[in-house]
């Protein structure tokens, strides 16, 4: 039942671009059809994944098909469902988002093939995410891999945005590469390509084998530290709404990937965990000290978006060591925790995204240190950021806390095995709570640099709140980040049928989460400081109105006499210390004059930093390989029907070779 | 049942009463050192008296974030104070985890802190925030490898049990880790709390300030909230620090109350010490003594392991 609902969403979300296509380049009437359609199959989808959620998955759906091993074969279970529901509200929010925010009009020459593309997309993750063989998943993998390269190439009239949809295409194909050579590994451990037959064999070689390929194919995707080269680059030039959705759903997708393969293994070796909570602690760390070192507001809130990945691999770790030990308790928890923080990614994320978005299109610029003072000209917006901002910190009274709680648990209960296992708990707690302070610190330097304080380069003069299109999905996401955390007593019931479908019994019964983590007791904190907050907030202004203080002064400038808005502290020198204690990693490139004398000349100071793994690593690697293999160029000639020959050719030497 | 609710209205008195008077005693030690008479040991709550009775100046520049700032500090500081066992006794608050709602509310606390100094768009404030995130994400890893000691050596994730009666049977089976775990959040406490050789707390419009140079455009009666919500905090570490290095699990639930409050003000004594004693860092300096402390917690939870 639940699975037609999925495929009827999936054929609407594909075909809702279509019908723009045949339209005249100006008029509104297609994207607001595409709206409504997206709309309609997000409510199908959202349906179906609720009433699994609610009632249980009713098994597989499948038919017999030509291609062989296996049949055809769909199935909504709690896993699926948690990442449809997420496809579904994000997809659904963003797309409402862009009918102000990239409206036809405005962009006459690729509106009408971002919302085609935007609908494939959504339409490949969903089947992603339901797909239960081998073929099936791929094809929906290549579909959404293609549909995502097209929505990041948006502006594809911009060297800028060509380069960095190269990096991703790369990255993308080497992802796909990776999956082709798990998934025949996997058909030729167990002899079937259907999903579901996937007892993963016990510890030998090659499960291992299967699990650090898949652990490449999916890490590219989901932008683990070190494969993360193509995400920064990429969300920050797609336009806002698309780097909300690729974000907050399409890394999500290699997550999934991992969640699924780490699910099919029964009994895993301790070091899968071991490396899933290394890397974790990794992306957290160096993840969010990239972020840091950031100017432009929509790459430092990629590279949080690889800190996230981070947090929710350490779940993952834990549940994953929990299924080696046999302890159901650190299952549930680093599973929950995990799952959750998909969740949680998901909506914070976007509502930054957003919110950055509404800043980009009234000032027109991503750079953090030309901006200032913009709360006063857009409260709505700076308040959704401040909601998000807080939320991504893991901060009471909001969602991010919820699902770091659970993970922290779960790496502290790991000190009762003791030896290596408790090493790697009692080194990655710390490492998150690291996180959570970087977090802290780049998060209080963006909004204050943006949203507080005076304008510095750029007129703001004029900048306002953007129209109701694109604040209310920005206020629907607060208020999801906010229900998260009041209501996580009740979510954890979402969370235990999670649990279940990962475990599969391998662990035994596992306790529901209400009673692993006090998760009742968090909500009531979490609502009792925002009731005080709002108690005091009110008693506060009753105070001031009575009092009616006025503002007829500027701020204390120590004596000095003319002071300007320049003179502020800029994001860069707010972040200057915690960059420099992290040098070793993020290898910053800074350009500063060399003065002399009393009155040196004019002069200017740069500073910037790379990727190390990109820029420093493979840039030069790979234009080394391209000098190498320039004799092998001839083979490339452009033309259709040599490709084709080369394919027959392929084609006939494989089946000579059988 | 109803001596809970004494204990309970014990810790919440001494959490709203006590602070100041550390911070009286402190000024004290540090004037006996310096030779003078110094303040009378009051002194903080005539002040936070005065300052209530004041008006206030605003800048132009502010938004309600400004305001926002002192009001979000008090309360997650208190919030925090409710999950910090007094004098060996449960904590208001306490369940599973609980150490990270500690850890995260003082985080929510910093971050409308800070956000509220950069909303005067003052260079000063700027770099006062700049330095409080930045010693505090070195402080956080020595917080949570004190933790993760505590957790394990008492086989529970509350702070109540994880500084309860385990840690007295602790020092006869683990010292070195138990010792080790004191002495960083000791250094934790200072650089949280802005003390030497972290910063001065009596200094303003110095260019190496990290606290004062926040709150530089708050007076009146906010700024009293902030004086107040930093004798809090300080308040808080300190009982931490004391539930590793003066157990009283075992005095008696009575007897235990008076001896917190004396070993509450001989800590009190001790940081004045410790600020007579010292001289405030050089700034650079200042990142490889909070490595050094979150290091040495580090052994004490590598020493457990084996």
């Amino acid at each position: 039942m639940n699975e037609f609902l999925l495929i009827a969403a999936i054929v609407l979300a594909g075909l809702a671009g279509v019908p723009g296509l045949f339209r005249a380049r100006e008029g509104h009437a297609a994207e607001r059809l595409f709206v409504g359609v997206i709309t309609l199959a997000g409510v199908l989808a959202g349906t179906g994944a609720i009433g699994t959620l609610a009632f249980g998955s009713s098994g597989a759906l499948t038919a017999a098909w030509p291609v062989p091993g296996g049949q055809l074969a769909v199935e909504v279970d709690a896993i699926s469902a948690m990442f449809v529901l997420q496809i579904a509200v994000l997809a659904v929010l963003s797309a409402w988002y862009g009918l102000e925010y990239w409206p036809q009009k405005a962009h006459p020459t690729n509106g009408r093939k971002l919302r085609a593309f935007y609908g494939v997309a959504t339409a490949a993750m969903l089947l992603l995410v339901i797909a239960r063989n081998a073929v099936l998943f791929l094809v929906a993998w290549e579909v959404m891999a293609l549909a995502a390269f097209f929505l990041f190439t948006t502006e594809d009239e911009k060297p800028k945005v060509r380069e960095v949809g190269f990096v991703y295409l790369l990255a993308a194909r080497g992802g796909t590469l990776c999956l082709f050579a798990m998934f025949a590994l996997l058909a030729a451990a167990s002899g079937t390509l259907s999903m579901d037959g996937w007892p993963l064999a016990l510890a030998s070689p090659l499960g291992n084998a299967i699990f650090i390929v898949g652990l490449c194919g999916f890490g590219l995707k989901a932008g683990i530290m070190p494969l993360h080269i193509w995400l920064p680059g990429a969300h920050a030039n797609a336009p806002s709404h698309i780097s909300a959705l690729m974000s907050g759903v399409l890394i999500k997708m290699g997550i999934y990937g991992i969640v699924r393969l780490t699910a099919s293994c029964a009994l895993p070796p301790l070091w899968w965990g071991y490396v899933l909570i290394g890397l974790g602690a990794m992306s957290g760390v160096l993840g969010v000290g990239f972020a840091i070192g950031q100017h432009d507001i929509k790459r430092l809130l990629a590279y949080h978006s690889v800190e996230n990945i981070g947090i929710i691999c350490l779940g993952l770790g834990v549940a994953v060591l929990g299924r080696s030990l046999g302890r159901p308790e650190l299952v549930a928890l680093g599973i929950a925790g995990a799952l959750l923080h998909v969740w949680n990614h998901g909506l914070f994320k976007a509502l930054l995204f957003l919110s950055a978005g509404s800043v980009v299109h009234a000032t027109g610029t991503r750079e953090i240190d030309r901006l200032g003072g913009l709360w006063r000209r857009m409260p709505r917006t700076g308040l959704a950021f401040l909601v998000g901002a807080v939320a991504i910190c893991g901060l009471p009274p909001l969602n991010g806390l919820i699902s770091e709680l659970m993970i922290y648990l779960g790496l502290f209960q790991t000190s009762s095995e003791g030896g290596g296992t408790w090493l790697a708990g009692a080194l990655a707690a710390p490492a998150l709570a690291i996180v959570g302070a970087l977090a802290v610190a780049c998060f209080v330097k963006v909004f204050g640099a943006v949203f507080l304080g005076e304008a510095r380069t750029v007129d703001v003069e004029h900048a306002h709140d953007p129209g109701r299109a694109m604040l209310v999905p920005m206020a629907v996401l607060a208020l999801a980040c906010l229900f998260i955390a009041l209501g996580a007593p009740l979510v954890s019931h979402v969370l235990d049928t999670a649990v279940t479908a990962w475990a599969g019994g391998s662990v035994g019964t596992t306790a529901p989460l209400n009673a692993l983590a006090p998760l009742v007791w968090v909500s009531a904190t979490s609502a009792a400081l925002l009731l005080s907050l709002l108690f005091l907030g009110v008693r506060l202004g009753a105070y001031m109105s009575r009092r009616e203080f006025k503002k007829e002064v500027g701020t204390w400038d120590c004596g000095y006499a003319a002071p300007t808005a320049r003179m502020q502290y800029t994001s860069s020198s707010f972040a200057a210390t915690l960059v420099g204690l992290l040098a070793w990693a993020l290898r910053p490139d800074t350009h500063a004059p060399h003065l002399q004398g009393a009155f040196p000349a004019t002069s200017t100071f740069a500073s910037h930093v790379p990727d190390t793994v990109l820029d420093r690593g493979l840039r030069p690697v790979f234009s080394v390989a391209a000098r190498v293999f320039m004799w092998l160029r001839f083979v490339q000639s452009g033309n259709i029907h040599l490709y084709l020959l080369y394919i027959l050719g392929t084609l006939v030497v494989l089946l000579l070779w059988r | 049942m109803i001596v809970l609710y004494v204990h309970i209205a014990t810790h919440l008195v001494l959490v709203l009463l006590l602070p100041p008077l550390c911070l009286g005693v402190i000024a004290k030690t540090k004037a006996l050192f310096a030779g003078r008479v110094g303040p009378p040991l009051l002194q903080p709550y005539y002040d936070l008296a005065r300052l209530m009775k004041k008006g206030m100046v605003l800048s132009r520049t502010t938004t309600w974030v400004f305001l926002a700032g002192p009001i979000v500090g008090i309360v997650t500081t208190l919030l925090a104070a409710l999950f910090v066992p007094l004098g060996g006794h449960a904590a208001p608050l306490s369940f599973a985890g609980d150490f990270v709602l500690f850890a995260y509310a003082l985080g929510l606390g910093r971050f409308f802190t800070v956000a509220a100094a950069l909303d005067t768009g003052s260079p000063f404030e700027g770099m006062g925030g700049a330095r409080e995130v930045t010693f505090s994400c070195l402080a956080e890893p020595a917080l949570f490898f004190g933790f993760l000691v505590l957790a394990h050596a008492s086989g529970s994730y509350s702070l109540s049990d994880m500084l309860g009666a385990s840690v007295s049977s602790t020092w006869s089976t683990a010292s070195a880790s138990l010792a080790a775990v004191a002495l960083s959040w000791f250094v934790v406490l200072l650089a949280e709390n802005s003390r030497i050789p972290f910063d001065d707390p009596n200094t303003h419009l110095e260019l190496t300030m990290i606290h004062e140079v926040m709150v530089l455009d708050h007076s009146g009666p906010l700024f009293g909230v902030i004086l107040y919500g930093a004798a809090v905090k300080l308040f808080v570490f300190g009982a931490l620090v004391l539930g590793v290095a003066a157990p009283l699990a075992g005095i008696g639930p009575w007897a235990s109350w008076p001896v917190f409050v004396a070993v509450s003000l001989l800590l009190a004594v001790v940081i004045g010490v410790v600020e007579s004693v010292m001289a405030r860092l050089r700034l650079p300096q200042v990142p490889s003594l909070l490595v050094a402390a979150s290091l040495l917690a580090a052994f004490g939870a590598v020493l457990l392991v084996r």
